[in-house]
């Protein structure tokens, strides 16, 4: 119900008399007051920006040409990187990092996390949660510093130590000898939390009559999981899905701090990345402003596409009108 | 809930075992960065020697580095100053988009779901160039600026969601006793989405207080530095073989987070759900 019609109908219920035109104009003012700050700042420093980076794509503005000397090139920054070579194994890196992290982690894991955390007593399962919120709540800096010591050769690696004590001789540091496995594991053990709360989320709300029927009918754990719980986690699944992978698209800040798309050339170099770099840290000084706007572009493209389709799943009038950005 | 329907049986031996497993290395994790920021130098897990000489950094400055109070004193500006401004806009914006009369109110409501779903990070370039024209680059009020609007949209959304649940007796009540909308949104309506605003205030300044990219990018210079920026740089030049100090450096940057985090982790519990990117 929208609120002109809410409003409509508590005053005539209860002050039958009362002025009809005075209060939604006064109230409209209010309306302009409060939401005109909010849309100020959103406008300038967000709406803004993404026209501006429409803008920029078009141009050949860089630390070369200055931000008065550049020209308009049209659609030539997009055919640049339709002929770039690095940019087809930038984009295969991104799906395969997208990809893999979404499937072992940010699904897989938190999966396992939500149900393994159901099984055993409240408080312990609550404990668990609890510690797997951490690595989303460290600074980024702070986690990726810790996790450049754990990969570390010998003697400071940690890793290293601990396959010592398992008798495996290793004396690589594994953020150079597997850079992607270590890239995936960074970003899942951060991505894993938000699909354990949603799923942990949806199996309290399946309603209990129905896993002690099956308990009586001598269903073991595993039969439970696999024949009632899993089935009614199939939407929060696909929302966690949908959402992270916009998420992890855009998301570069961890890979940027342990391997900056290391070691050597574009070995973990994901689009976002590539596109940070291009436009802010680039290794000859001459910080190519357009083509990386351009390269932001083809993200925001994928993720605008990425984000009408589940706009599309989760039918957004239930959203607009519902209470809360509640999943599932 | 299936842990009290398999309580009534045999404890879940599997469950216990695999959370056990997994948990392990997160909980090696932290330790070990307790216990590096207290030692001379660490061998894997072992410290070569006890020490508190890492804190250094607290009492006597060192004369190559920026002053940690400098930095901490940067970096509470920054979050507070993020907090307050999402927190002001937000709960505003969402009061006029869930209660009052707004042209366009579906336009409104499509365009918050759009940004919150927009990877704002890619807009970094835009962002830079911006700021530099407008003459805020490389200053607090620049970088405080461009946070705020790249989270406002998410913050405006989860209020809007407290808004929509307050009853609207409350305020048909307050309106009959003949204050008007702004008297009964500030002494009706706020208090009752206390909650809500404290949830949203507490994320925002935590989200403040751990952010590196936009101050990276956007407020590098000296005077702007915050702990993050700071220890970024560290991350790129420091030794492995003397890493007490960024250790040090590390727990003291993390202590706040971890402690709010203690406190009111059930208050967050419910905004990470609420799916947050970054």
């Amino acid at each position: 119900m929208s609120p002109r019609r809410r409003r409509g109908q508590a005053t005539r219920s209860t002050r039958p008399h009362a002025g009809g035109d005075r209060r939604p104009a006064r109230s409209g003012r209010l309306a302009l007051l409060f939401l005109l700050p909010f849309a100020l700042v959103v406008f300038v420093f967000f709406v803004v920006p993404v026209v501006l980076t429409l803008l920029m794509s078009l141009t050949d503005v860089s630390v070369a040409t200055g931000l008065g000397g550049f020209r308009w090139i049209g659609l030539d920054n997009y055919r640049r990187i339709l002929g770039d070579p690095s940019a087809g194994l930038v984009l295969r890196n991104t799906f395969f990092y997208v990809g893999t992290t979404l499937v072992l982690f940010n699904v897989g894991l938190a999966l396992v996390l939500a149900l393994a955390t159901s099984l055993v007593p409240e408080r312990w399962g609550g404990l668990f949660r609890a510690a797997w919120l951490l690595p989303r709540i460290t600074p980024s800096v702070v986690y990726v510093l810790v996790w450049k010591y754990m990969a570390a050769e010998p003697p400071y690696g940690v890793i290293n130590q601990a396959l010592g004590w398992l008798g495996i001789d290793s004396t690589q540091n594994w953020l150079y000898a597997k850079p992607w496995a270590m890239v995936i594991a960074i970003n899942g053990l951060v991505g894993a939390s938000m699909g354990m709360i949603i799923f942990s989320a949806a199996i309290r709300a399946i309603p209990r009559e129905q896993l002690v029927a099956a308990h009586v009918d001598g269903a073991g754990s595993w039969s439970l999981i696999r024949h009632i719980v899993l089935p009614q986690l199939r939407w929060p699944a696909l929302f966690v899905a949908a959402y992270q992978t916009l998420s992890l698209l855009a998301s570069y800040e961890y890979i940027l701090l342990a391997t900056n798309g290391g070691p050597g050339y574009d070995t973990t170099e994901v689009w976002a990345l590539y596109a940070f770099h291009t436009a802010l840290s680039n290794y000859f000084g001459n910080a190519q402003f357009g083509l990386g706007a351009a390269l932001a572009t083809v993200l925001v493209l994928i993720g605008v596409a990425a984000s009408v389709l589940y706009l599309r799943f989760f039918n957004f009038r239930t959203m607009t009108g519902g209470p809360r950005i509640e999943a599932a | 809930m299936l842990g009290s329907v398999s309580e009534t049986r045999r404890p879940a031996w599997g469950a216990w075992l695999l959370l056990a497993a997994v948990t392990l290395p997160l909980a090696a994790f932290y330790a070990w960065l307790l216990l590096a920021s207290w030692s001379d130098g660490m061998e894997g897990f072992r410290p070569l020697a006890l020490t508190a000489r890492n804190w250094s950094f607290l009492w006597s400055a060192d004369p190559m580095a920026p002053s940690v109070w400098k930095l901490t004193l940067n970096t509470f500006l920054f979050a507070a100053l993020v907090a307050l401004g999402e927190i002001g806009l937000a709960s505003t914006a969402a009061y006029a988009l869930s209660r009052l009369h707004v042209p366009g109110r579906r336009l409104w409501l499509s365009m918050l779901i759009i940004l919150h779903a927009f990877p704002g990070i890619t807009l970094l370039v835009a962002m830079f160039v911006l700021l530099q024209r407008l003459g805020l680059y490389d200053t607090l009020l620049g970088v405080v600026l461009a946070k705020i609007a790249l989270d406002l949209p998410f913050h405006a959304w989860v209020l809007k969601g407290f808004y929509d649940q307050v009853s609207w007796d409350h305020e048909m009540a307050g309106l009959l006793d003949g204050a008007n909308r702004l008297t009964v949104w500030r002494r009706v309506v706020l208090p009752i989405i206390r909650p809500g605003l404290v949830a949203s205030g507490v994320f925002a300044f935590l989200s403040g207080w751990s952010e590196f990219l936009l101050p990276y990018v956007l407020a590098p210079g000296a005077e702007t530095q915050t702990l993050s920026v700071y220890l970024g740089s560290l991350l790129s030049q420091a030794d492995m073989a003397d890493y007490g100090t960024v250790a040090a450096v590390a727990v003291f940057y993390m202590a706040p987070v971890l402690l709010v985090y203690f406190f009111l982790q059930r208050f967050l519990v419910e905004l990470y759900s609420g799916g947050v990117k970054r």
